[in-house]
């Protein structure tokens, strides 16, 4: 069987030959042009005057456009087309594009665009979370409220009660590969695209509707992407609907790629969020009664932050049970970036917010947080226990104690925990700290109807396997998985299997690649796929040689006495007159959701994990160093080990970075300071932990999903936590007042926080 | 011709406009896309490419790297990592076999960073890979990869030669005195050493130069002298070689040096570019200042020297005449009391919110010297007078030196920025001056050495 080996990525060989091609790598017909935005200076305000006579003038500019030279639809939104191409008349952030410059070079586009006079009449900006509160600018009329129980009784009579606050900065994708798009213009006004996106059937819709054209009219075509991590859900829209307007209007393909600085300006980031909390609980540390309220900044249009606050809100259990609880969440409409999905979708703050309750709790009782965070955790599944999620979920395949005790035992974290109070002990100016953190992330879109998928599978006669299905491939390994399941249903090798790129020709109706959902679903259209032609197959094999037993092994079929190799199977079934061809298709089962409500079943099952992390700090300074971390995380039944535990480094030291060294930065008038990587810190190669040590758990996936394996693309980011609780352990070792991090735990906000606890 | 350079093996002789980049060049002339542009100014590692000169091979980012920076010289791309016939060279079979790649948009810069680092016998990946950026795999299969291609043989394809010596058309002087005399008939013009900073100017402010010098060809600009007395740094020395050069002297500063930029910017920056370009927050200045350094200024055949902390007169503006331009900094030989702090957001390839070096001579438990200069904390790297006189002839004590670091708040007034706010910059300078104490009292005081 191909699944369950640690096959390399489908384009490792691409990839370190410098062969495996980008959009910005493929050859462009003689004639084409390269597109530049001209942006908005402003963050806020009434766009008086737009001057583009220089820009026409510039070298080499063939065409410029502004709101009013769109022909149709002016909208680049993914929800609530809110989200205009062009700023029409009013300007709602600094780097909002308001024309664009189509030249017969990269860099004549990018000096022309430089050379727009925009005049704007200033209005003023709501730049921060306070700013919104106090103006009550907000997406939906009032904040959103799950819960269950009796949250404001309980905590009127518990015996202990704590107030907390917790900021947390946003965090810039940094893709490696900036955004990018090519238009080619092809018969009758058709459009093909090719788009660096996690979701081509979107950018199919948005550039018919700017074309005015049936959908039919346009095909986006995605073979890979240099990182998207929920970057380019939606981002890639402007300039792939640019791309196509000008290519309409010019015939001539358009190619538009962002420069780094112009990426980090223009396009959507993680959400920053604060999360207030009142927490009451016992002598043991166990919660009776928590409320969180939520206050998202979601930016300027709405994109995607109705389902990412939604998710926050979903997950501000996280592992924990929380009986009586109330979580309310303010979507606040602010003068910056539109905030957009991020790898966990929402999922980590909320999950930051319950987790820094925690500690708080433990300082304040002076107890090890790992056993206040083990005492309050979701029961395993095998206790028979039916304990819900603040949204009514019953939580039936907890692993959290178990999973959590072996980490502690193979990190040997307690002996750890009595070295570490040595070391400090001995060491005035360096101090140490380690943390647990569990992670129960649920898998599936909270929007029911995205939970399907297609595919597309074609047999060749000689055997050959030609295989597309609706996920896009963006470094997580997706293609080699679902590869590995296509090569599994006949029993066959890897290389039988070509993998395609994603074409919205090929499957119809797509959801993004995102969620972590995408071998979940697409695995299984393409094993529904390949199970309908191995079907056919046998129905034919079965009547051509009258018997029952056909059996697919090692590249060969079985058929009673005979065997025959795939490719004579596949050859003989052509000759029948046979189709080897079938469309695959997959709804997930089981989910139901009410979002107004908060009630039903969001999730199909939920991924857990667990990471310790120890780390030092420089009181002195704030500096700081992430030691050694241990993870344990479950990725089901993994169908390629490698690529899994891939995702779960990557992602702790992604997530470790959103924590403590990126961090962004916007001026007084809401200019964004940090706009490439001289000023936006990601982690470096020497900020992984100097051990660190990645296992998976061993278990099947209750839920009947492929193979049993469980999705692993954004869990694992949520464990980079631990690397935060450790160092706020650190800080809490250096004296006696409140040991409190707000993230990102800069060095400086370190030594903020070591001040104070030392005061 | 412009130009003369091997590509991959091949020669290639290029008019170029001077200010053409390599990697547009690669990309958009030649097709060979296996190049990338990450950020576009160094800070990435995405377009690394492996330049052969004289002296050796290193790794170079390719985006600010200028056409003519490459004449005379072999370059390397990832399209030429691999063997004639498509055999992978032992860092790219490591890179598959240990799942090194994911996205895979930043491994052709680290495959071929890799393979420099691996032809040059160099096996401490953390630097050598600190200049390229991952954002998939958390690195660890990476330096997995590093680690088991250690003990590989170099392939025969990776040994370049150096192209037959052509004259250009680009003015890119051979020796000093031409690159005097030509200035002094340019005074305005700019002057290119490692195109580290210059680079920026072109591929993120657009600007067009058009009267430049390409120093690069200056080999007695790259002079090292070290005499029983005195250790003087030709212009053109790259950072790289002060790393190696200072650290039998002043092991902290080269440690400091070795954090400054990436392995890839040091082998371009120079020691003349970080003075001459009056940055406040250049990392060289602060050390060379707390050493007493002096700098040597030419102008035709005018030479002069002043103190390299009397070069720095206020933010923008230097102690440097039109067409005069920096030959060279020295330092005296004194017993090594320097230890120099890199205070940044990451510890590597970031510039400092505050980089401090304290230079203090203790006898008898008294200070009798104290010369301290900081980077990031004011308009220009300067010292810390009031910090140092309040040292100066104290015992060399706890007491004094909480003194010393309430005096020095009279020395600055910082800024805030996106790297640090001004609260922070003062109290963290202040406290580098207590790490000294500490680390001379034998305490552990830094974080990159401790394990778990």
């Amino acid at each position: 069987m191909s699944v369950r080996k640690p096959l390399p990525h489908d384009a490792a060989h691409g990839h370190v030959t410098g062969a495996a091609r980008y959009v910005d790598d493929i050859p462009l017909p003689a004639n084409a042009l390269h597109l530049a935005f001209g942006l908005s200076d402003v963050a806020h305000g009434k766009i008086t005057e737009i001057n583009l006579d220089a820009v026409r003038a510039a070298h080499g500019v063939i065409a410029v456009l502004t709101a009013a030279d769109l022909p149709h639809a002016n909208d680049v939104s993914p929800s609530a087309h809110d989200e205009p191409l062009l700023a029409d008349g009013t300007v709602h952030y600094v780097g909002q594009p308001v024309f664009v410059v189509a030249a017969t070079s990269h860099l004549a586009a990018r000096k022309a665009a430089r050379l727009g006079q925009i005049d704007i009449d200033a209005l003023p900006a709501i730049l921060t979370v306070e700013d919104a509160l106090a103006a009550d600018a907000r997406f939906e009329d009032g904040p959103r409220i799950y819960g269950q129980g009796d949250p404001d009784t309980v905590l009127s009579k518990a015996k202990h009660t704590l107030n907390g606050s917790i900021k947390m900065g946003g965090q810039e994708h940094f893709y490696l590969e900036g955004q990018a798009a090519l238009a080619l213009p092809s018969d009758n006004g058709d459009m093909v695209i090719h788009s660096s996106t996690q979701h081509p059937t979107e950018i199919q819709h948005k550039v018919a509707e700017a074309l005015g054209t049936p959908f039919h009219c346009v095909r986006v075509e995605v073979r890979r992407m240099g990182g998207g991590f929920g970057g380019k859900e939606s981002q890639g829209n402007a300039l792939a609907v640019a791309c196509a307007v000008i290519a309409n209007q010019t015939s001539r393909p358009c190619k538009m790629r962002y420069d780094r600085d112009d990426d980090m300006i223009i396009t959507g980031k993680r959400h920053d969020f604060r999360i207030d909390y009142t927490v009451g609980f016992d002598a043991t540390g166990k919660i009776e009664a928590i409320t969180f309220e939520h206050f998202t900044r979601c930016g300027w249009a709405q994109d995607l932050s109705l389902p990412v606050a939604d998710r926050a809100m979903l997950h501000a259990d996280n592992a924990y049970y929380l009986p009586n609880v109330r979580i309310t969440s303010h979507r606040l409409k602010t003068n910056t970036q539109s905030a957009t999905a991020f790898r966990g979708f929402g999922g980590p703050q909320g999950i930051l917010g319950i987790e820094v309750a925690i500690d708080h709790i433990a300082r304040h009782l002076g107890l090890d947080p790992l056993g206040v965070r083990l005492l309050n955790a979701y029961a395993d599944m095998d206790q028979g226990v039916k304990q819900t999620t603040p949204y009514g979920m019953i939580v039936t395949d907890g692993i959290t104690n178990a999973l959590s005790k072996q980490l502690v035992e193979t990190s040997q974290y307690h002996a750890r925990r009595n070295a570490i109070a040595t070391f400090n002990a001995q060491n005035p100016v360096l101090k140490k700290g380690i943390s647990l953190t569990p992670v129960k992330f649920g898998i599936s879109f909270t929007l029911t109807h995205l939970n399907q998928a297609g595919a597309l599978v074609h047999v060749y006669a000689d055997g050959s396997i030609m295989l597309n299905h609706g996920g896009t491939e963006m470094g997580q390994g997706l293609f080699q998985k679902v590869a590995q399941v296509a090569a599994s249903r006949f029993d066959l090798g890897i290389d039988a299997v070509k993998i395609t790129a994603t074409d919205t020709g090929k499957v119809p109706n797509t959801s993004a690649t995102a969620a972590s959902s995408g071998t979940d679903l697409n695995g299984m259209a393409v094993a529904n796929a390949c199970d309908q032609i191995k079907t056919r197959m046998i129905k034919c094999l079965s009547e051509t040689y009258d018997t029952q037993d056909v059996t697919f092994q090692d590249g060969n079929v079985r058929i009673g006495t005979t065997t025959l190799t795939f490719a004579q199977t596949a050859q003989k079934v052509y000759e029948a007159r046979v189709s080897l061809s079938a469309t695959g298709f997959y709804k997930t089962p089981d989910v139901a959701w009410d979002r107004i409500k908060g009630e039903g079943q969001p999730f199909f099952y939920f991924a857990y994990g667990a990471a310790i992390t120890e780390v030092v700090i420089d009181t002195l300074t704030g500096e700081n160093r992430i030691l050694r971390t241990d993870i344990l995380h479950d990725a089901g039944a993994s169908l390629n080990p490698a690529l899994d535990i891939g995702q779960i480094e990557g992602g702790y030291v992604q997530g470790a970075g959103w924590l403590t060294t990126e961090e962004l930065v916007w001026d007084d008038k809401g200019h964004l300071k940090t706009h490439a990587p001289a000023t936006y810190k990601i982690p470096a190669c020497s900020d992984r932990p100097d051990i660190f040590n990645v296992a998976l758990w061993d278990g099947d996936n209750p839920s009947d999903t492929i193979y049993k394996s469980k999705a692993v693309g954004e869990p694992p980011f949520i464990l980079g936590m631990s690397a935060f609780f450790a160092l706020q352990d650190a800080v809490a070792s250096c004296g006696d007042g409140p040991a409190h991090l707000n993230a990102p735990a800069t060095a400086e906000e370190i030594k903020r926080a070591v001040d104070k606890a030392r005061q | 011709m412009d130009i003369t350079f091997l590509l991959n093996g091949e020669t290639v002789q290029a008019n170029v406009a001077p200010t053409q980049t390599l990697l547009d060049w690669l990309r958009d002339t030649r097709g060979l896309t296996g190049t990338k542009e990450g950020c576009n100014e160094g800070d990435c590692g995405a377009c690394s490419v492996m330049i052969t000169d004289a002296d050796g091979a290193k790794g170079l980012n390719a985006c600010i790297l200028f056409m003519p920076q490459l004449h005379g010289k072999s370059v390397r791309t990832i399209e030429g990592i691999s063997g004639p016939t498509g055999e992978l060279h032992p860092v790219q079979s490591a890179m598959i076999d240990n799942h090194g790649s994911q996205c895979g948009f930043c491994t052709p810069g680290f495959v071929v960073a890799m393979a420099t680092a691996h032809l040059n016998k160099a096996t401490d990946h953390d630097d050598q890979l600190a200049g390229n950026l991952c954002r998939c795999t958390g690195y660890a299969p990476i330096i997995r990869a590093a680690k088991a291609a250690e003990t590989a043989d170099v392939p025969n394809w990776m040994h370049d030669d150096l192209p037959a010596d052509i004259a250009s058309q680009i003015t890119m002087p051979e020796t000093t005195d031409a690159l005097a005399a030509w200035y002094l008939e340019h005074p305005n013009a700019i002057l290119i050493a490692g195109a580290t900073d210059v680079g920026l100017w072109v591929t993120k402010q657009l600007r067009e130069l058009d009267d430049v010098a390409f120093l690069h060809r200056c080999r007695d600009l790259q002079d090292i002298t070290i005499t029983d007395d005195t250790i003087t740094f030709g212009a053109g020395v790259t950072i790289t070689n002060v790393m190696d050069a200072i650290a039998p002297y002043h092991p902290s500063f080269a440690e400091m040096l070795r954090r400054y930029g990436s392995t890839q910017v040091r082998n371009a920056a120079t020691i003349g570019g970080n003075i001459a370009n009056g940055s406040p927050i250049g990392d060289g200045p602060p050390a060379l200042i707390a050493l007493g350094a002096t700098l040597h200024l030419r102008k035709g055949n005018t030479r002069r020297t002043t103190l390299l902390e009397d070069f720095f007169i206020e933010y923008g503006k230097q102690d440097r005449a039109a067409g005069e331009f920096v030959e060279g900094v020295s330092i005296p030989r004194l017993p090594d009391r320097l230890r120099c702090y890199k205070i940044s957001k990451r510890f590597d390839q970031d510039i400092s919110a505050v980089c401090g070096c304290f230079n203090i001579t203790v006898e008898d438990d008294f200070v009798t010297a104290a010369t301290i200069a900081f980077g990031g904390m004011a308009g220009t790297p300067n010292r810390a007078s009031s910090c140092e006189a309040a040292l100066l002839n104290q015992p060399w004590e706890l007491a004094t030196v909480e003194r010393a670091m309430h005096a020095m708040a009279n020395d600055y007034s910082p800024m805030s920025d996106a790297r640090a706010s001004a609260d922070y910059r003062l109290k963290t300078a202040q406290s580098l001056l207590l790490r000294y104490l500490h680390e001379d009292s034998g305490l552990k005081t830094s974080v990159l050495e401790v394990s778990a």
